[in-house]
């Protein structure tokens, strides 16, 4: 049979794509690094697993509830982490989440476009800044600051709640909750600006055809309609506070103890396991304790996350969800 | 009378709001002008040679009667020049190739799955992944527990997930009607792939490595667990490294003043690099937008 065409064409017509051989190994290759991801995350599970074994065989399910923590008697327990973890987390939503929606209102609703994209620059700002720097920023102007002047001032004024009384201490759980509250803004503000900027104009214009004034437009119209992605982003930052490691660590005392008072220092699921990591010897029950805290750390973080993605991809779309 | 007065009220509120939203921003705006003030301001008195190129100085206690000598970080920097190199090298191109597949034969379930775990693990916390390789050296290498290759596997095991998500994203922005043209003319898929396809995204490809850099640059927690800090220069794969971040943590804990100093010298420098990675990104995705506008 005749074939007028040059060599490369009739190649291709002969064998269409997908048949050669350097479609199926680069096919086959670039899949592998995709499953790849799959792999890992099942291994780190797997290996946290593994290495959690003995403390779990000793404790069981009775590890989440004991505040032991001896190592010379091998007795631990993971109540004060998980309890400094939630405490600090709810701090910094409290404070975060109101500030980042305010953001995200002014740069999607208010601003007038030329500031909009620059405003947003500078906000991510904050995210590009390493948080053993926000750290050492902490220690050194955040904690004389609140010690001075914030924490007397709210003993003073709501005094009667318990957890404004006592011993107020320079490192504690309320500074390392505002430090948290800094560092979730640029990932809720983010998120929740991409979910007011889903929001169809006609929404707006609805509202605003009825007589309402620009606020009650974005409260009726507007936050409403992106009411599951913002609580996306907020779970989104509720998965960042809650494994941020170093500028808790380095704020919050590092001291095991559950105290009702926001002004004590305490001790986080992640900085337990930076101060204490490297002490656990090699198959001893220390470091299967500190692993398992790790494990918990990570179930709940992908949990979070899982769901977190999961409202923001269903608002936004599966193109745009994706990267903080 | 009732309705004007409801009228103003409402016209009150519009107004408070908006202040209170421009408040929100200026409340953000503070820590960020605050860090950056006493990161610059502090960090600028040690920035000399001798910072770029000696080690870590005796610790000089205040009262103690010694000559305090500032020293420097040129371990540290060796060292976390050393671990971003060794993790790039190793998550890009993997991180590449899932982008690749996620990309271009991005189809079904399991194709969904992977998308879906990638973003879930850039938001797993990063000690988690520290803890993931601290865990598998205690198993499999006991004795290279504390060592550059277990800082640099932290560090790409943070960064591949996030790769294959940024690259999947700009491959996606390359044109079908580019793709459909290379295979008209009898190419094979890998081919255009691999000369069209990649070659066209490379803008947003390099921006999503630099990001990714940008990302595990200043990581503490995991090196913590893994490259363990170094006093001293080393690029032994086998042995503790010191890292800039590293640094910082140690010696902002400590009382002594020569120490301080460093740290936050530390921050400086380290803040600078990770703003310029941020920073280079930023404008090769807006050289690329830019490019996109004026051919559509």
């Amino acid at each position: 049979m005749v074939f007028p065409f040059r060599r490369g064409t009739r190649r291709a017509l002969l064998h269409p794509t997908g048949s050669s051989w350097g479609d199926l190994l680069f096919r086959a290759g670039s899949g592998a690094a995709g499953f790849a991801i799959l792999a890992l995350l099942a291994l780190l599970a797997v290996v946290l697993a593994i290495n959690a074994l003995p403390s779990f065989r000793a404790f069981g399910f009775g590890f989440l509830g004991s505040t032991a923590w001896n190592p010379v008697r091998d007795e631990f327990g993971a109540l004060p982490f998980i309890y400094g973890t939630l405490i600090t987390s709810a701090i910094a939503l409290l404070l975060g989440v109101p500030v980042s929606l305010g953001i995200a209102i002014f740069v999607a609703e208010l601003s007038p476009g030329s500031i909009r994209v620059p405003l947003t620059y500078v906000i991510e700002l904050l995210a590009a800044v390493p948080s053993v720097v926000y750290g050492l920023w902490g220690l050194f102007v955040l904690v004389p600051l609140i010690t001075t002047y914030v924490s007397p001032a709210l003993q003073g004024a709501l005094g009667f709640l318990p957890i404004f009384q006592g011993q107020i201490y320079d490192r504690n759980l309320f500074t390392a909750g505002v430090i948290l509250a800094i560092m979730i803004i640029p990932t809720v503000s983010a998120v929740s600006r991409d979910a007011l900027l889903a929001v169809p104009q006609h929404q707006r214009e609805a509202a605003l055809s009825l007589g309402a004034t620009r606020w009650e437009s974005i409260r009726i119209a507007v936050l409403s309609y992106a009411r599951s992605g913002i609580f996306g982003a907020v779970m989104l930052g509720f998965g960042r506070a809650f494994g941020e490691t170093m500028a808790v660590t380095m704020v919050i005392g590092n001291r095991n103890a559950i105290s009702a008072s926001w002004f004590a220092p305490a001790q986080t699921l992640s900085s337990i396991i930076a101060n204490s990591a490297r002490e656990g010897a090699a198959g001893s029950l220390e470091l299967g304790a500190i692993v398992e805290l790790g494990l918990v750390l990570m179930l709940v973080a992908f949990l979070i996350n899982v769901f977190a993605r999961f409202m923001v991809w269903r608002f936004l779309g599966k193109r745009e969800g994706g990267l903080e | 009378m009732i309705r004007f007065g409801r009228d103003v009220r409402r016209r009150l509120k519009d107004r408070v709001m908006a202040v209170l939203a421009l408040a929100c921003v200026a409340l953000a705006l503070i820590p960020l002008g605050s860090i950056v003030y006493t990161v610059v301001v502090r960090g600028a008195s040690v920035v000399n040679p001798e910072f770029f190129t000696q080690i870590q100085p005796i610790p000089c206690s205040p009262g103690a009667n010694l000559t305090c000598t500032q020293g420097g970080i040129g371990n540290a920097i060796v060292g976390t020049f050393l671990l971003l190199g060794l993790s790039s090298a190793i998550a890009i191109p993997l991180g590449l190739l899932a982008g690749i597949y996620l990309a271009e034969y991005g189809k079904g379930p399991l194709v969904f799955a992977v998308r879906f775990f990638a973003d879930v693990m850039t938001g797993l916390p990063s000690i988690v992944m520290g803890l993931f390789i601290f865990a598998t050296f205690q198993l499999a290498f006991p004795g290279f527990v504390f060592s550059a290759i277990a800082g640099a596997l932290a560090l790409a095991v943070i960064i591949i997930p996030f790769v294959a998500r940024t690259s999947e994203e700009a491959l996606r922005l390359v044109p079908g009607s580019i793709r459909e043209a290379a295979l008209a003319l009898g190419v094979p898929k890998y081919r255009v792939t691999v000369r069209v396809v990649l070659s066209s995204a490379r803008e947003g490809i390099v921006t999503g490595a630099l990001l990714a850099m940008a990302r595990v640059g200043g990581e503490t927690a995991p090196l913590l667990l893994t490259a363990g800090g170094n006093s001293f220069y080393s690029v032994r794969l086998d042995q503790p490294i010191a890292a800039m971040s590293l640094v910082i943590y140690n010696f902002a804990t400590t009382p002594y003043a020569n120490w301080n100093a460093l740290a936050w010298g530390a921050a400086l420098l380290l803040v600078v690099i990770m703003l310029g990675l941020s920073i280079a990104a930023r404008f090769l995705l807006r050289h690329r937008f830019h490019e996109q506008r004026i051919r559509g």
